[in-house]
């Protein structure tokens, strides 16, 4: 069995050019991992600019609305940029930096991870090129701008469904026709190995907090964490800390779409099958024959047909749960957690709020959730506000 | 001694690809047929598949008419059967490793074998991740074809070694698509290649000229060319049969 494996996932799935830059990524991040310049530089990075570490909130009107198990928020929305994406793009860009990379490339559905990079990319002094799939520009118009601001280029992708799985397709190509002076800055658990290990690593800093701050919180761990999954990367660092702890129900939220019972859906785990992708073995939403489905999510970041290849093996051994919310059930909870906390969450960070909305009123009150905030919701707006038939302009 | 083995017996070997059911696959037949006749050595059949990450545009669109024709796996299959009824010009599959694991690896590979099809060539299936289909390859007696790019540097002998069928040399960074040069010293690789293995090699990516086909034959034992076949196909749609011949015929005669 090759590197980088999670059970039967992983792997490094992916063109002969790529193999020495991956090769040459992982002896990097083994060698500055434990260098202890580098961890002090990133954790000054992620204190002093990102704004670490995120409040552990809780969330009382909340709770009482829904009557039964008390639910906190852990706040990556405030973090710099916007969301979790900033913790592993800044981890990213410093190795790159090392590596004596002058150059970023990225993929990006919603537009947040590439809002990171483009600001990891300024901090640092690098060039920056975001591919994002040519719907999800229209889509996230206003990430879009922000990215040029911050002085990236952004390359709409028109390939394919124009969504996120293409814009990684179109990143792939680009860094196989240049490699030297160029990094991937992959934004999610998947891809080839290292990047899964990678990006987990730089996520873990969210349950590394979070479980800290419940323990002096609440004195306990919590009795589940929820997050949403579209690669993976929040809720894979949402629950990395907490896994062996037996009696913390992991729960990862797939965006449903119209439902798990149509074909306009990005549920991976629940309607996919085990496949090869985009360098890795896991799951993936594709037809008899492996062609990879076109799916369907009014959330542009978890618009994807993959899942990252340790969720896949949580999902194996049966530690993490993967449940389904549906367009319907996100904006709902979009709209509910807005008006109960003041928080408008990402549309993304909105399925995860869904299925705690679901799950409190089912416990009791002593028992205590954990709902990862991956971001903020304020790039949403427009879109919501036309999938309720409201037209608003930007 | 395997189909693949003689394609380099004839001179150097023309190696053209075009992607099945593009515009359909009753054409691919047609246009398989004038390659062989206008002297292709061995033939580069490509399965459509969704997300073809290691191509350009050029191909990526013919894997989007391919699947537009309703071209599956089996119907390629299907069309294989058909051609090894009087073809003996030896043919592999260009597609990409999901297509073979959802089909069912042995399935697959056995049905390969069965149909006619000496070996496989799948980008994104590296050295590393080789055992992944290597076995049933071997137990089927299909060619799990190895490739080697101009970033190989210190795998190639490693590559080389275990190599069967023949080995395709990338010739130039990136993905697939028409190139107006070939920068990359082919002639290094191949000299490193031969202190390991007597495999033949052929150079693609990047060759439409048959001066650039003359010039990459003549560091190797072949040449492959995919893009300038596809836009032919693609400019003569049903019609392309007649142009594709002639192209082949010109390449083949540049490079003998």
């Amino acid at each position: 069995m090759s590197k980088g494996r999670f059970g039967v996932h992983g792997g490094q799935y992916i063109p002969e050019t790529l193999m020495n830059a991956v090769i040459e990524l992982e002896e990097a991040y083994n060698h500055y991992r434990n260098d202890p310049d580098f961890v002090r530089e990133l954790d000054e990075l992620l204190a002093e600019y990102a704004g670490r570490p995120s409040n552990l909130y809780y969330a009382k009107r909340l709770t009482e609305t829904l009557g039964g198990a008390k639910i906190y928020l852990k706040r990556e929305d405030l973090n710099h940029t916007g969301s979790h994406k900033i913790n592993n793009v800044l981890g990213q860009a410093l190795l790159a930096r090392k590596m004596g990379k002058t150059r970023l490339i990225a993929e990006t559905g919603a537009g947040q991870h590439g809002v990171a990079t483009a600001t990891a990319a300024a901090l640092m002094g690098m060039e920056c090129v975001v591919f994002m799939g040519e719907e999800d520009t229209k889509r996230q118009a206003l990430n879009v701008y922000r990215m040029k601001l911050l002085g990236a280029d952004v390359i709409p992708v028109k390939s394919g469904t124009a969504t996120l799985k293409d814009a990684v397709s179109e990143a792939m190509r680009e860094w196989t026709s240049r490699i030297d002076d160029t990094h991937y800055c992959l934004g999610s658990v998947m891809g080839p190995h290292p990047f899964p290990t990678i990006v987990r690593d730089f996520q873990a800093v969210i349950s590394k907090e979070s479980r800290e701050q419940i323990l002096k919180k609440e004195g306990r761990l919590p009795d589940a964490v929820i997050a949403c999954v579209g690669g993976g990367s929040n809720a894979i660092g949402s629950f990395y800390n907490f896994i062996n702890d037996e009696g913390v129900r992991l729960i990862g939220c797939e965006a449903a779409g119209r439902g798990i019972d149509t074909f306009e859906t990005a549920a991976t785990i629940n309607t996919g099958r085990l496949g090869i992708f985009h360098g890795m073995k896991s799951y993936f939403c594709q037809n008899e024959y492996g062609q990879i489905a076109p799916v369907y999510s009014i959330s542009a970041g978890l618009d994807y047909p993959g899942v990252g290849p340790e969720h896949a093996y949580l999902h194996d051994i049966g530690r993490a749960e993967y449940v389904a919310i549906t367009d319907d059930e996100a904006v709902n909870a979009f709209e509910f957690l807005s008006r109960t906390e003041g928080i408008i969450p990402a549309i993304e960070s909105a399925h995860a709020v869904a299925y705690a909305m679901k799950l409190a009123p089912t416990m009791d009150k002593d028992k205590i959730i954990i709902v990862t905030i991956s971001g903020r919701g304020d790039k949403d707006c427009a879109a919501i506000a036309r999938y309720k038939g409201v037209e608003i302009y930007e | 001694m395997s189909r693949i083995a003689d394609a380099f017996k004839n001179g150097k070997a023309f190696i053209p690809f075009l992607t099945c059911g593009d515009p359909d696959i009753e054409t691919t037949e047609k246009i398989i047929r004038e390659m062989v006749a206008a002297g292709a050595d061995l033939i580069e059949l490509g399965i459509p598949f969704s997300d073809p990450t290691a191509e350009g545009p050029v191909i990526q669109e013919a894997n989007i008419r391919g699947l537009a024709s309703h071209t599956t796996t089996d119907t390629v299959f299907d069309l294989v059967r058909r051609l090894r009824a009087d073809i003996t010009v030896p043919m592999v599959f260009m597609t990409y490793a999901n297509v073979v694991y959802s089909y069912g690896a042995d399935r697959f590979i056995s049905t390969c074998e069965q149909a006619g099809i000496d070996g496989l060539i799948l980008p994104d299936l590296p050295y590393e991740e080789k055992d992944e289909f290597m076995p049933l390859c071997e137990k089927y007696g299909v060619e799990l074809i190895s490739l080697i790019a101009p970033t190989s540097e210190g795998r190639i002998s490693m590559i080389a070694k275990e190599a069967k069928g023949f080995i395709y040399i990338v010739s130039s960074l990136g993905v697939t698509g028409v190139r107006s040069s070939i920068t990359t010293d082919i002639g290094s690789i191949v000299s490193v290649i031969r202190q390991s293995t007597d495999v033949p090699c052929a150079v693609g990516f990047g060759i439409s000229t048959p001066e650039q086909a003359a010039k990459m034959a003549a560091l190797s034992d072949g040449a492959i060319v995919g893009s300038a076949i596809v836009k032919i196909i693609a400019k003569y749609g049903r019609k392309a049969p007649k142009y594709v011949g002639e192209y082949v015929r010109s390449m083949k005669d540049a490079i003998r």
